[in-house]
């Protein structure tokens, strides 16, 4: 019980942050046209926030993509799979069987980066506490951001927009400024991102694989010319 | 959309990213050292930011300058490694004013 209460417990400051992330998605998702109960369904059943968003583009340009989506997912998404081995690597013997399928849920970059924090390794009642509260935050998040995009005035929607760029910027930045490769594959991927929006014939690319197509190439360029080193400090 | 629709993509999706998270912690017990794939998922992240937000970016508000209003508080806040929450928030202020300031011109 004292473990799944320290989940809780730190998982207060990831389930604040979520709020206002969610916020934004709900806001998105019903100025593209959803219902409030599909911006919840959505954000119930993935917990991510990039592939969410990435998500919405492809369900807001029409049905039948469904290849475009999958592969949408996989690629941003792909980064979960690497979290989901460290921590296979932290968990005590608690953590099995049906367990792992029902934790594997709920790794998202925060929870993974709040259980790799911990002293000791983590057992299933903490990691049930710590993913608890994130995805009520999550999902609440959303319904306000649904219900606000159809309460607020279209001046005032039409700013909120750019919130989740905003976030997202904020993510980049730092540690961009720090570490020079971070910066280089950044300036790739939105350089090569800019091709796609104006240059003839590769901007009638739709947006979910011009995201694959650029982060792949940038993170290419980066995997090759600027290898991380094994346990070195990378910054972040 | 049509209600099928939506839940064949939130199927997709949903099952996805579910199996990108599961399928490790199932399955592998061994850490990755290949040096390409370790540095490969490092850099990732940043890529898919980086094209999901230019030029995205320039055309979230409906108005070009309110937009970059919002690009500029944001970048500089950002630079100064202020909360996510934060930058969103004075992001939106910036552009929010901007629009209400086109209104009167």
């Amino acid at each position: 019980m004292e473990d799944f209460k320290n989940g809780l417990k730190n998982g207060i400051p990831i389930a604040l942050g979520y709020l206002s992330v969610s916020f934004t998605f709900g806001l998105q998702a019903v100025n593209g046209g959803m219902n409030w109960w599909q911006a919840v369904l959505i954000s119930l059943t993935n917990v991510t926030s990039a592939g969410q968003f990435a998500g919405l583009d492809i369900m807001t340009a029409g049905a039948g993509l469904w290849f475009e989506m999958a592969c949408t997912q996989f690629i941003i998404n792909i980064r979960y799979s690497l979290m989901s081995l460290s921590l296979s690597q932290k968990t005590d013997p608690s953590i099995r069987g049906i367990h792992r399928f029902l934790i594997a849920f709920g790794i998202t970059d925060e929870i993974f980066a709040v259980a790799m924090g911990s002293p000791n390794d983590v057992s299933n009642k903490y990691m049930y506490g710590l993913i608890c509260l994130p995805v009520l935050g999550w999902c609440s998040g959303t319904l306000l951001g649904a219900a606000a995009g159809q309460l607020l005035p279209e001046i005032i929607r039409s700013a909120l927009n750019i919130a989740i760029y905003g976030m997202f910027i904020a993510i980049i930045l730092p540690p961009a400024r720090k570490n020079k490769a971070v910066m280089v594959v950044v300036i790739i991927s939105v350089s090569l991102s800019c091709c796609f929006k104006w240059l003839p014939l590769l901007n009638s690319v739709s947006s979910g694989f011009v995201i694959i197509i650029c982060a792949v190439i940038a993170a290419v360029a980066g995997a090759i010319f600027f290898p991380i080193k094994e346990e070195k400090n990378d910054g972040n | 959309m049509e209600i099928k629709s939506f839940f064949i993509y939130l199927i997709i999706m949903a099952g996805v990213t579910y199996l990108i998270r599961m399928l490790p912690f199932v399955i592998f017990k061994g850490k990755i050292t290949n040096t390409f794939i370790k540095s490969f998922l490092y850099y990732i992240p940043y890529a898919v930011l980086g094209a999901m937000t230019f030029p995205a970016i320039i055309f979230s508000t409906g108005n070009y300058s309110s937009a970059v209003a919002g690009l500029i508080v944001a970048c500089v806040l950002a630079f100064r490694e202020k909360s996510l929450l934060t930058v969103a928030v004075f992001a939106c202020i910036a552009a929010l004013a901007v629009n209400i300031i086109c209104l009167y011109i």
